[in-house]
């Protein structure tokens, strides 16, 4: 083994030159990053400081950046709102994609691989993929018995399509040699399903995964405004009636930012099971 | 690495893709002797690939058989194992992973794998890139694993389709020298199919011509008994591969279509259409005083 020898450095001087080079490569980025984040909100500020010019108006100013960012949060955070807000939804989203993955994947494997199976259900899937998630909520209300199920309904409903169509089309880009070597080499269906068919559509997955996850979170919001007791649609919704608009708007600000997280999250992952190598 | 090359008897070999397909080969019989390598030279479309894929068991004849040793092959194995024109690697694995991977398949506990690689790697000479991203090496490395990740199974057959015609000059002579002296090293038996008259003379015992559509083994056969290494210049190359190139014209000029038109193996015109009389059953064999 050719292992590099470490070469003994003070660790101050590592640090120093980490930051140096980070100044240099990441540092125009990260202004950039803060002076895009500093226009939106000065942007907010003046639409509200616009509005309430109107003295009719003047309750709206809760809207404003520092009313919903600075009151409104910790408010919500002091009696709870956020945390059962965000576990209530949590649950939901966590569990609808998790059963959107446990449907998607693999029928988008038995589309990609069954030329029948992927002829056959064309149609169908295209038809219920253009079906506003949403407009399922009538029937789920009325078809489960709490509202957990039917929200985690409508999440299925929305996710599970981005998933099954980029699996499909991940599997459809497998180069057919590889299951000739995978055989060759004495392969049984398993170790083909593990070893190439999952490595080669992981990137394709996460790529469905993320659209998903997206859909999922614009569903999930509206799907809580009505019925629930608990969840982020719910305390917007609670925040409204109660007239606490800077809680209102913090919330919108929370599912922002949570949002961009979650995308963030997925497109590490996406970057770690990319092996497409560009050349 | 305890490896023994097999016997190979091959009988009244015949394929067709479909049904209405035409016969793609016809009656093929063939024999080699364990540890023997073999080199299958023919015009494009004779049916080489489609041959070695039926000895490889990954496609079925439609009547005939292939016996490795006492055994009737009918799927693949890794026991014979086929090296294509392209490498095909996993672009998700390692060079390591890449090369270890039939050995997983085998259910292998991942120490062993482990070793075993690491061996193969050193013979193969790719041990600077065990832990590389297999498409950041060059076609010839990645020739080089797909030869280690066949190897590492330890198959009394290696079957070679085209395996180096990707490949600039250089690399191709390098790999052509390694894959023959590795394999003889191991006692492997080994079949190359090949358009590259100078590659069958450079690393096969024994050269047979295919031909016609239909395709058939013709009836001659060139035995090459050259010691090791041997070199493109070499005079004893040479001469073989004049042999050589006239059993192939002799074999093209058995088809009535090409009498008389003098080209070589490389020219890649209308198939010659041979009557099955043209394919005498008694074989010839050219055993030239090296
Ligand atoms: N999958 C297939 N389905 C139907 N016909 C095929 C298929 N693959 C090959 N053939 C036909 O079988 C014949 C033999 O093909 P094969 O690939 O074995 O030839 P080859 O001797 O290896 O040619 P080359 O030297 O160009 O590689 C050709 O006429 C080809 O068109
Ligand atoms: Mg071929």
């Amino acid at each position: 083994m050719s292992a590099v020898p470490a070469v003994a450095e003070p660790t101050g001087a590592v640090w120093l030159d980490f930051l140096k080079k980070w100044a240099r490569i990441g540092g125009t980025k990260i202004f950039n990053f803060v002076a895009g984040l500093a226009i939106l909100v000065a942007l907010w500020w003046l639409g509200v400081w616009y509005i309430t010019l109107d003295p009719a108006l003047e309750h709206f100013r809760s809207f404003a950046p520092n009313r919903a960012i600075f009151e409104g949060i910790p408010a919500m955070w002091e009696f709870g709102g956020i945390q059962r807000g965000l576990g209530a939804s949590g649950y939901r989203l966590g569990m609808g994609m998790l059963i959107a993955i446990a449907i998607g994947v693999p029928l988008g494997i038995l589309v990609g691989r069954s030329e029948l199976f992927g002829d056959m259900t064309h149609l169908p899937f295209q038809l219920l993929r253009m079906v506003s998630p949403l407009s399922w909520e009538p029937i789920a209300v009325i078809a489960f018995a709490t509202w957990d199920r039917a929200i985690i309904f409508l999440i299925v409903m929305g996710a599970v399509w981005p998933v099954m169509f980029a699996t499909a089309a991940g599997i459809a880009k497998i180069d057919p040699a590889w299951f000739k070597v995978a055989r060759n080499l004495g392969a049984k269906r398993l170790h083909v399903l593990t070893q190439v068919i999952l490595p080669a559509v992981t990137y394709d997955v996460l790529t469905g995964i993320r659209l998903a996850v997206g859909v999922a979170w614009i569903v999930l919001i509206p799907a809580e405004f009505f019925g629930t007791r608990a969840g982020i649609g719910y305390t917007i919704e609670d925040a409204r009636e109660n007239l606490f608009y800077d809680q209102m708007m913090g919330m919108i600000v929370l599912i922002g930012v949570i949002g961009y997280i979650l995308d963030t999250i997925l497109v590490q992952l996406l970057n770690r099971a990319n092996w497409v190598r560009e050349t | 690495m305890g490896v023994r090359g097999v016997r190979m008897k091959i009988q009244g070999l015949t394929h067709r893709y479909g049904a209405r397909s035409p016969l793609t080969f016809d009656q093929i019989d063939l024999e080699a002797q364990r540890g023997e390598f073999l080199a299958i030279i023919g015009r494009s479309g004779c049916g080489k690939s489609t041959l070695l894929h039926v000895i490889a068991g990954l496609l079925r004849p439609t009547s005939g058989t292939v016996h490795l040793d006492s055994e009737l092959v009918e799927k693949p194995s890794p026991r014979w194992v086929m090296m294509f024109q392209a490498p095909h690697l996993f672009p998700w694995m390692r060079v390591t992973q890449n090369v270890g991977v039939g050995l997983r398949f085998a259910g292998w506990p991942q120490k062993r794998i482990d070793e075993r690689v690491n061996e193969v790697l050193e013979l193969v000479d790719l041990r600077d890139f065990a832990n590389s991203n297999v498409q950041d090496l060059s076609g010839g490395q990645q020739q080089r694993v797909a030869l280690a990740r066949s190897l590492v199974m330890e198959p009394e057959l290696l079957l070679l389709d085209e395996p180096f015609s990707a490949l600039d000059a250089f690399t191709r002579a390098d790999l052509q020298r390694d894959v023959r002296s590795i394999a003889k090293r191991l006692g492997i038996s080994l079949i190359i199919v090949t358009h590259d008259i100078d590659e069958a003379v450079i690393m096969a015992d024994r050269a047979l011509i295919m031909v016609g559509a239909p395709g058939t083994i013709y009836k001659e056969e060139l035995v090459i008994n050259l010691p090791d290494p041997r070199q493109r210049e070499d005079a004893a190359v040479q001469y073989m591969r004049k042999q050589l190139m006239t059993a192939f014209y002799d074999a093209a000029g058995s088809a009535p279509s090409a009498v008389g038109r003098g080209n070589g193996p490389e020219a890649e015109e209308a198939a010659p259409v041979r009557d099955k009389a043209g394919a005498a059953p008694t074989k010839r064999r050219i055993v030239p005083a090296a």
